[in-house]
């Protein structure tokens, strides 16, 4: 595949992993006393586990796996909204196949799939206003999740499902935004990261400025990363040279897809959909002010918060997390996914306790799938 | 997270609701061209690389910049072969 | 009920679409059988209108064959897809349980639950397939059933067939042969089945050219075996994809099962279609797919003997079964770098974020 292949060349790989070996020992860091980067997308951590990239890289290197993994942050309760709006009479409940699995207080959208609600996985929200197309009689509810990547196609949905008079289209939209989780790490006293490996695609989206206050305010290199596993330990590779540098800039690896200001047509779609919510929820992090999105007054018609009065904010309905579930603390990189008592044990793919266990994407499923535990206790 | 994987437009489908059909490895799928467009005709976007999200077209892939990258990567191949070699022969 | 060979007149069935009374009992059911799968699987003159089937067969005398039976029961959504359908699937999957324990398939059965409003046209394809499927592997249908359940009771048609073959005196295929050293082959490109019924499915409204590679194995088994007698042991990797088969004979074997990236042969459309949906091909179904381990001095016999078989064109080393880490396999990435390809939990879900 063009724009793929070149960037999974192993002949690359070594000459940046020893680039990257060289930086390591030009710092000083050790394995007991590391360079802790972390990797803010779940797609960068699939990534390293895909290739074993952290099983390459020198000791003195440590990568601590962030939260952006949207299904991973996904409250139990909005879950529990998704399978009460599934269940509603007449609902053709479309979502991404990543939400089919996570656990609700009760059941997942598969359980209530199984128990005969009409639950369809989708690969975009453009089928999902296709089924609303061919499908008149049935209300058809797209459930909305992921960050500035994905907001732009739920918007452009909302906007084309308005141009073709769709009424029978509605979005429950659960978006939400990369800087505030990542301000909130920061000014953690607890949390210590010495640089960022950013989210790409979510750069394709908005661009690079976002990040700017990382640099900034806090000190901190950040470096926006392509997916590709060199992409990856390039991107490693820079912000590792600004360490040892002692700079802190937003530098962008990734500039054959992301332009530094962004893509303006899916942040002009993106606002005139969107308000920003004044906090929402996150999995294992707690209530953070401004970020996550709701659906603007204007295109009431197509929110399945306001069609079915349901949703954030709708009622008291913080649902709390499983006992002694940790996720919290790994995707604050407290602990590495083994440390957890219930790794592995109560919690474990089939029956996922915590949400980093549900998605491949998540830091436990990525541990467990790709058999980091089982290095770790070797 | 978000998948996003690199993809040829090939075809106009949709042109009112800005539809064309991209090819990855072969396989086929109708996306969303409306954030690539720009001030450019529909037409002209066959040919275009471009990186696919959920259905939707989100970025052209630029082909300078990529050369630009893999160029970076080579040099750097380089540059790590010459350390290498300098270290082998120190430690002769 | 044996459904082969009646001795009278065939009767025709002149209904467009299955309703409850063609599983009565009464002529209706009499018309449905012998017109849509006799006439089908017709001229095997084993039995007449018994309640089984009568075999006699030679090879079971010999001393030291075994008898291999074996079930397999085929649901498929949608039923007919590009590169086969469900009867074709059903006749290969049960062909290549036998083949694979080193068995020459002979005889198979065949039971239908047909769902109330079925097309009749869509049975006549299905069970011309089948005899195709059949003839094609040197196999006959011998016996079958047909049941009919209320419309949403069945999707159209489910299959069942079992199947009887013969393991000749000597043979031993067992995943438990496996020891360190083994070369693990497979004798074409992965996870086509998988991809294709996914695509048709159309749920992810993809386009591609991909088929199933739905196909019978005993010819290639048998060419396989004798290029290489000493052959360990072989798996059908159908649910569960190449992954899951190497990780139940890593399991049964307690050897560790090493396998490189690089040599996996995979279809471009198919590496599209999982970078698009974010799968993992090694975890995609095959219908005609399988991985055979052979001892090292007969490994490059056995791969010839498959790449000269229609059926094994692709054939390709992907791995070896050794010491390290019993019970697990590891793929070797192209970075060098290794990661535990574990048993899948539950089904691949298209990923998106």
């Amino acid at each position: 595949m063009k724009y793929a292949d070149e960037f999974r060349d192993p002949v690359a790989a070594k000459a940046v992993l020893s680039a990257i070996s060289n930086v390591i020992d030009e710092i000083g860091a050790t394995a007991d006393e590391p360079v802790s980067i972390m990797e803010i997308c779940g797609g960068h951590t699939h990534a390293i586990f895909r290739y074993g990239l952290d099983k390459l890289t020198p000791p003195g290197l440590e990568f601590i796996h962030g939260p952006g993994c949207p299904v991973c942050v996904l409250p139990m309760s909005r879950v529990d909204e998704c399978v009460e709006l599934a269940e509603q009479p007449n609902v053709i409940f479309t979502t991404f196949g990543d939400a089919m699995r996570v656990p609700g207080s009760k059941k997942s959208l598969l359980q209530a799939k199984a128990e005969g609600c009409d639950i369809r996985m989708v690969y975009s929200p453009l089928d999902a206003l296709e089924l609303a197309r061919k499908n008149p009689d049935k209300e058809v509810i797209f459930f909305a999740l992921g960050f500035e990547t994905t907001t732009p196609s739920t918007a452009l949905s909302i906007q084309q499902a308005e141009a073709d008079k769709v009424t029978n289209f509605s979005v429950f939209c659960n978006h939400i935004t990369v800087p505030p989780p990542i301000k909130a790490l920061l000014q953690d006293p607890y949390v210590k990261i010495d640089g960022f490996v950013g989210p790409g695609h979510v750069s394709m989206v908005i661009g690079i400025e976002p990040y700017r206050f990382i640099a900034r305010d806090f000190g901190k290199p950040i470096v926006v990363a392509g997916f590709e596993p060199v992409d990856l330990l390039q991107s490693v590779l820079m912000v590792l040279k600004q360490i040892a540098d002692g700079r802190a800039d937003v530098e962008n690896q990734y500039s054959r897809v992301v332009p530094d200001e962004g893509n303006p047509v899916a942040i002009a779609a993106c606002d005139d959909v969107y308000d920003m919510r004044e906090k929402f929820e996150w999995r294992g992090l707690g209530e953070i002010d401004s970020s996550g999105l709701k659906i603007r007054e204007k295109y009431a018609a197509f929110d399945a918060e306001q069609k079915f009065k349901i949703g954030y904010g709708a009622g008291p309905r913080n649902v709390a997390e499983p006992d002694g579930c940790r996720c919290g603390d790994v995707m604050t990189g407290r602990i590495k996914p083994h440390a957890c008592p219930k790794f592995g044990g109560a919690c474990n793919p089939e029956t996922p306790l915590g949400a980093l266990m549900v998605s491949s994407e998540g830091a436990c499923a990525a541990y467990f799938q790709y058999g980091g535990y089982r290095e770790a206790a070797e | 997270m978000c998948l996003g994987i690199p993809g040829q437009i090939v075809e106009i489908s949709d042109p009112a609701r800005k539809l064309a059909i991209a090819d990855v490895s072969g396989v086929k799928r109708e996306v969303n061209v409306a954030c690539i467009l720009g001030d450019g005709q529909l037409d002209d976007l066959i040919g275009t690389w471009t990186l696919i999200h959920v259905g939707f077209a989100m970025s052209r892939i630029d082909e300078a910049e990529a050369a630009e990258t893999l160029k970076v990567l080579q040099m750097l191949g380089e540059a790590q072969e010459e350390i290498e070699a300098m270290r082998a022969s120190a430690a002769e | 009920m044996n459904v082969m060979a009646p001795a009278r007149a065939r009767s025709k069935l002149k209904a467009d679409r299955v309703t409850l009374a063609h599983g009565g009992g009464g002529k209706a059911m009499r018309d449905l059988i012998d017109d849509v799968f006799v006439s089908a699987f017709g001229d095997c003159q084993t039995s007449e209108l018994e309640d089984q089937a009568r075999l006699t067969c030679g090879a079971l005398n010999e001393p030291g064959a075994q008898l291999a039976f074996t079930t397999d029961s085929f649901v498929v959504d949608p039923v007919e897809f590009p590169g086969g359908d469900i009867g074709k699937i059903a006749v290969c999957g049960t062909v290549n349980d036998l083949a694979v324990g080193g068995g020459k398939p002979l005889w198979l059965s065949a039971a239908f639950i047909i769902e109330e409003g079925t097309d009749v046209s869509l049975l006549r394809r299905v069970a011309a397939s089948m005899r195709q499927a059949a003839d094609d592997a040197g196999v006959t249908i011998v016996t079958g059933d047909t049941k009919v359940v209320g419309s949403g009771s069945a999707d159209k048609v489910f299959v069942t067939t079992s199947g009887v073959g013969v393991i000749p005196p000597g043979r031993n295929l067992s995943a438990r042969n496996v020891v360190a050293g083994d070369v693990a082959i497979v004798n074409g490109v992965l996870g086509d089945h998988g991809a294709a019924i996914l695509a048709c499915r159309g749920d992810m409204a993809l386009t591609t050219d991909i088929k199933s590679d739905c196909q019978s194995l005993n010819g290639l088994m048998e060419a396989a075996l004798s290029a290489a007698p000493g052959l360990r042991a072989a798996r059908d990797a159908t649910r569960g994809g190449l992954a899951s088969a190497l990780n139940e004979i890593a399991a049964a074997a307690g050897v560790g099962i090493e396998i490189e990236e690089t040599q996996l042969p995979l279809r471009t459309e198919v590496k599209g279609v999982c970078e698009i949906l974010g799968l993992d091909p090694l975890y995609l179904a095959n219908e005609g797919t399988l991985v055979a381990f052979a001892p090292p001095e007969e490994a490059e016999a056995a791969l010839s003997a498959m790449r000269n078989h229609p059926a094994g064109q692709e054939a390709k080393i992907i791995g070896r079964a050794t010491d390290n880490r019993p019970g697990m396999v590891v793929m070797n990435t192209v970075f060098g770098g290794g990661r535990i390809v574990d048993m899948l939990v539950g089904e691949q879900l298209p990923r998106i974020c």
